[in-house]
């Protein structure tokens, strides 16, 4: 008898959690249409200025237009491939410069104020210097998106590093395992949470880079587009873009969590 | 011909504003087979003592011997397990009771069996291919005693390798390291602040005092209890005894620390 209360009392659980779920998407969906619905009325009503904003029926008619003559495919392909190098240049840089942080204490002594600096620094005020340096082309694009990234990572890879627990490192010193190998071994793999967690991080910022360097060299791109719709006043444009990036960042993010949860499966 | 010896060895640490003597005149000699425990208030630079013997450390003063011959860095005959299991969380059983071999270029599949048997004899060999944290602190320290013994090390050093686990856990696991370490003719040294843990293992005694660690006392564990695994070792009259007469020299190194 106790045992068909207790399944009794779990299914009643059990649904009250599924009951809790659905609300919550219910409530998001509503959000979201309620968003478009109003942007769309108000747009149609003149409650806000057409001009301006746009609405979503034209930028999906944009969308529609753009995508079959094959130039927003082109746009899209060539903004996300900069990011992407972006922020896997820039993280792996920024791990690789953390290790050699943590290879010599003393160069991590001398260059702790320069990164300090560095970091506090508004990266995006060096794009003019950038274009000149590598000139006005995809690679100063890319190195803006390393750059915004890579120094942040540095300094949360390094704080990782640093934080292993040293005894992990005396197991295999204990072994007569040299420096090298308590890299490989230990710190390395102890600390791959952390730079997942900041490939996270990094996903945003190279965004940032990327359409920031668009902004001022590129003839291609999304930042490009919005950048170019500005200028012709033409803002559907500019928020098809946007929309665009909200959805591609999202994805490339989403994309990064289940490379974390893979990864870290079996640390408690 | 002691396999061991420490001759005058001392450890000072150093920082801005003082310069701390944590061991002085530590001067012992350790025979193949022996099971030496460190007993001790904490404090008193018992696991300095062994990250000295283990290589990891070298002591400010003094010299510490194997085989006569100067360790200057971790010897491939002197295996060390740790407070903890300290399991790497991200390789599975299999890998890390194999990580000594690895570093040890001994890599082998002969080696590699060798470690898989160890872990049969302990009965974990089912657990090969999980992770550390579906395994239980007893489990997993027992599999750290095989990722010690997988490279065939003479001298094991013990670091309170029991403290962290229950009590029951710890005295099953008492009998299991005992037993096993004296089937392979293991030597040992067992640093712990556990008197009756250092009575049931162990052949000698030796008390440290603290501030400096300095040699107080040296106890012969009885035959008796020698002769005994852990657990019927705890049970016999010498034991009583022995813990006693044990028990009144730290209270004698506590008096001495007061004045």
């Amino acid at each position: 008898m106790n045992k068909t209360i207790m399944n009794e009392k779990h299914r009643e659980y059990l649904q009250s959690l599924k009951k809790e779920k659905r609300n919550i998407r219910f409530v998001q969906l509503l959000i979201f249409i309620s968003f478009f619905l109003l942007w769309e009325i108000s747009s149609v009503k003149g409650w806000i200025n057409p001009l301006l904003f746009s609405s979503p029926t034209k930028i999906w008619t944009l969308f529609l237009e753009k995508a079959s003559d094959g130039s927003l495919y082109l746009h899209v392909i060539f903004t996300l491939g900069e990011t992407v190098l972006g922020f896997i240049l820039g993280t792996l840089l920024g791990t690789l410069l953390a290790a050699l942080l943590w290879w010599s204490p003393f160069l991590s002594k001398v260059l702790d104020p320069y990164l300090v600096v560095l970091n506090a620094m508004p990266k995006v005020a060096l794009g003019p210097i950038l274009i000149v340096a590598i000139g006005p082309n995809f690679g100063s694009i890319i190195a803006m998106g390393i750059l915004i990234s890579i120094i942040i990572t540095t300094l949360v890879v390094y704080t990782a590093f640093q934080n292993v627990d040293a005894n992990y490192v005396k197991v295999i010193r204990s072994f007569g395992g040299n420096k090298k190998q308590c890299f490989k071994e230990v710190i390395l793999p102890a600390c791959f949470p952390n730079i997942i967690s900041s490939l996270k991080v990094n996903v945003g910022l190279s965004w940032v880079g990327v359409i920031v360097g668009e902004f001022l060299v590129s003839k291609q791109g999304l930042g490009y587009m919005i950048i170019y719709g500005f200028q012709v006043f033409n803002f559907t444009l500019v928020l098809m873009s946007l929309l665009i990036i909200a959805i591609m960042a999202t994805v490339m993010y989403q994309g990064v969590e289940l490379l974390e949860r893979k990864l870290i499966k079996h640390r408690s | 011909m002691a396999f061991l010896q420490l001759k005058s060895v001392g450890q000072t640490y150093f920082s801005k504003t003082s310069a701390t003597t944590a061991l002085e005149d530590i001067t012992l000699s350790v025979n193949e087979g022996e099971f030496i425990s460190i007993l001790g208030p904490s404090g008193c630079g018992k696991s300095t003592l062994l990250s000295i013997i283990a290589g990891l450390l070298l002591p400010t003063v003094g010299s510490v011997m194997v085989n006569n011959q100067r360790i200057t860095q971790p010897h491939p005959k002197i295996g060390y397990m740790l407070q903890q299991d300290y399991l790497f969380p991200w390789k599975t059983i299999e890998d890390n009771i194999t990580i000594g071999l690895k570093l040890r270029n001994q890599y082998s599949f002969e080696h590699i069996q060798g470690a898989f048997t160890l872990l049969k004899e302990i009965g974990l060999d089912h657990t090969r291919s999980k992770y550390p944290s579906e395994l239980s602190g007893g489990m997993r320290q027992r599999v750290a005693l095989v990722r010690t013994l997988a490279t065939h090390p003479k001298m094991l050093l013990l670091d309170e390798p029991f403290s962290a686990l229950d009590y029951q856990t710890k005295l099953k696991l008492e009998d299991l390291v005992s037993s096993t370490l004296k089937e392979h003719g293991k030597t040992a040294i067992l640093v712990t602040h556990d008197i009756g843990e250092a009575i049931a293992m162990s052949d000698t005694v030796i008390l440290l005092s603290s501030n400096p660690g300095r040699i107080f006392r040296t106890f012969k564990i009885p035959e008796t209890l020698r002769a005994l695994l852990p657990f019927e070792a705890r049970q016999h009259p010498d034991f009583s005894a022995t813990f006693q007469q044990i028990w009144e020299e730290l209270e004698h190194i506590e008096q001495n620390d007061n004045e």
